[in-house]
């Protein structure tokens, strides 16, 4: 499945909803219900590997549109990062069905690591002034 | 169906996440799109206008710098409108200017201080914890109501 795969079975299915193939996927713009009906359709197609979300501004905006703009779109670098381990969620996506119902995940949290105490930070200023 | 706050509140994997465990995703483009899609000739482009800083009084003080304020215009009404929220805390790429930081600040301070669930996170790093890390978001967002039991 390639994004062009994806943008022609949208033009498919587009029924007067505006898609636009942009430098980073797809854009579907029309009525929240038009919309939801693609989009559930697309997903469909490769249900770990298609990820969704709003957007702000309508396609080709010249307000955001690097052919415009020139250089990276604001918010590319959001979307570069998130890209680059999306394939960690798409395997969590694929491994979801055949977890054990009940069985507790281990994610990755922040560390616990205490901040510097008060105590020791007005030690640190005295022995600083002394 | 539970609305949720996401942080970074532009993230496409929490965004895509939320909505597809059947939760309403509370992100930075509605907001956005509420105000560039209002036809108006108040202030082109963005129509951010100089109402926003007094908006953002209802989340920070007024001698908080105006900037922190009119970003708090955008992200307060979702941090008021949510009932649950994820936060990823390693998220670099939401580091700005100082406008920016004490925003983030604020935000994670207030959604911490507002009595909802909360899920607290780091980006993986791997295909295990990517596992880990799918399975613990759809396991709260279950816990929501009108999360699948």
């Amino acid at each position: 499945m390639t994004p062009s795969d994806l943008a022609i079975r949208a033009y498919e299915i587009s029924q007067g909803v505006m898609i636009k193939e942009t430098c980073f996927g797809l854009q579907v713009t029309g009525k929240e219900a038009d919309v939801d009906r693609i989009v559930s359709s697309l997903r469909a197609l490769d249900p770990s590997h298609i990820f969704v979300k709003d957007r702000g501004f309508p396609p080709g905006d010249p307000r955001r549109c690097r052919a415009n703009l020139g250089g990276a779109r604001p918010g590319y670098f959001g979307h570069e990062f998130e890209i680059g381990l999306i394939r960690n969620i798409s395997k969590g996506l694929e491994a979801l069905p055949g977890r054990p119902p009940g069985e507790l995940p281990h994610p990755p949290t922040p560390s616990k690591k205490p901040g510097l105490d008060a105590a020791r930070l007005k030690k640190i200023i005295e022995s600083q002034e002394s | 169906m539970a609305k949720v706050f996401l942080y970074p509140t532009t993230s496409l994997i929490l965004s895509d996440l939320v909505a597809r465990f059947g939760h309403k995703p509370l992100s930075a483009a509605l907001q956005v799109r509420e105000r560039i899609q209002t036809a108006g000739l108040e202030s082109p482009p963005l129509q951010i206008t100089p109402e926003e800083p007094k908006k953002g009084l209802r989340w920070a003080a007024v001698e908080v710098p105006s900037g922190v304020r009119g970003r708090m215009s955008l992200y307060g009404p979702m941090i008021d409108e949510a009932e649950a929220a994820i936060i990823i805390n390693n998220a670099d790429y939401s580091f700005g200017c100082m406008g920016c930081a004490r925003t983030n600040e604020l935000i994670k301070y207030l959604v911490r201080k507002k009595d909802i669930p909360v899920l607290d996170l780091e980006y993986p790093r791997n295909e295990e914890e990517g596992v880990e890390f799918v399975a613990a978001i759809k396991r709260f967002l279950d816990t929501l109501e009108g999360g699948s039991p």
